[in-house]
């Protein structure tokens, strides 16, 4: 049964992952690996549209891999599952609000859980690296050190790094010209 | 009820006008709901904030759960929630729809072979900004490093460095402040 699947994943996602925007990027990742249900493309391609659309990334990207893998209902049935354990736990503290935030066991354990999730987020990054910026099969075929990097795409990281440094636009506006740049100078053969 | 259709639309209209989530969220919760609705003052919409960032899952729902529990209770929880998440599922399933008829045609995959080398630019900015914020000394770096190799180079879910960290973070500081 997709649904009840789908739900349960993304219930332990909504459980597990900590703070906002790409906290759920490791899980997706490994849920990707393990399912089968989408490739570590498909999901960089989610995401770029996931911070290029209104909303909380988090629950653009349940509702984009929902709908990826069993259609509207799916995407439903993601983002429920995904919002589902975040009701259950805040209905439970609320009527101790303040206690819960400033319990000492409480604030220890976020303070080794928030660089925990910065380097889960990192560990993932490197994955889509792996796939974006590095042509691994390349390499290995050929055995040149060369042909390890997708030249094009190594320019286009380093100049859309500083361009980012330099100019505060929205990450959809760099998300757009990135794909321009994509187009005119092939960057998918 | 009026008021829990109050809260289902007040919150679908933050989850339009929301891009990124997380802290991009605070200045328009600020406008519709402490200005305009008048639901929360600003301390509190902070203290909402800082308890959404220190309970599992996504901040801007945990911050749409505890406003809606406040105003109407258990049913409001919920109803502001799937609020928020509302304008997601009809924006994504369009468009999911809509580029899945033209995922094969070569000038979308040149675009997206692109934009996912952007995705890695993005991701790159997002570990600074929180590794700034979240590695503030030498046991949080440890823990940065350590997960950051065991999860690249294992194949363990994220949800065993998790609850690690968490076990790890209450060991070493037990009941002092952290």
């Amino acid at each position: 049964m997709i649904y009840l699947k789908l739900f349960y994943e993304f219930a332990k996602i909504g459980l597990f992952s900590v703070g906002g925007g790409l906290a759920t990027l490791p899980f997706l990742t490994d849920l990707g690996n393990s399912t089968g249900w989408f490739t570590p493309a498909d999901l960089a391609n989610m995401l770029a549209i996931s911070e290029s659309t209104p909303g909380a990334i988090g629950v653009n990207m349940a509702t984009y891999v929902g709908f990826h893998v069993a259609s509207l209902p799916g995407a439903a049935v993601a983002t429920l599952g995904l919002v589902t354990p975040s009701i259950a736990v805040i209905l439970v503290i609320a009527h101790m609000l303040k206690r819960f935030q400033q319990n000492r066991y409480v604030q220890n354990a976020f303070y080794a859980l928030r660089p925990a999730s910065t380097g889960l987020i990192a560990a993932a990054g490197m994955g889509v690296v792996s796939i974006s910026i590095l042509t691994l099969s390349d390499y290995s075929q050929t055995g040149n050190l060369l042909n390890l990097v997708n030249w094009k795409a190594l320019v286009l990281a380093v100049a859309l790094f500083f361009a980012m440094k330099k100019i505060k636009w929205h990450p959809a506006a760099f998300i757009a010209i990135s794909a321009v740049i994509g187009i005119v100078f092939h960057f998918g053969s | 009820m009026t008021e829990l259709v109050d809260l289902f639309f007040t919150f679908s209209r933050i989850g339009v006008l929301t891009f990124g989530g997380g802290y991009a969220m605070l200045p328009i919760l600020q406008r519709e709901i402490v200005e305009d609705k008048k639901w929360a003052e600003d301390s509190e919409l902070a203290d909402y904030f800082a308890i959404g960032q220190c309970t599992p899952g996504i901040i801007a729902v945990n911050t749409a759960t505890f406003i809606g529990c406040k105003r109407k209770g258990v049913a409001g929880g919920i109803v502001a929630t799937l609020g928020l998440v509302f304008p997601a599922l009809i924006i994504i399933t369009v468009i999911a729809a809509f580029l899945r008829n033209f995922a094969d045609l070569q000038p979308v995959k040149d675009a997206f072979a692109a934009v996912r080398v952007c995705v890695c630019v993005l991701i790159l900015n997002a570990v600074i900004k929180l590794g700034k914020s979240s590695v503030k000394d030498t046991v949080t770096l440890i823990i940065f490093l350590c997960v950051f190799l065991l999860s690249f180079f294992t194949n363990y879910s994220p949800i065993l460095w998790v609850v690690l960290a968490a076990a790890a973070g209450i060991l070493v500081k037990g009941g002092r402040r952290a």
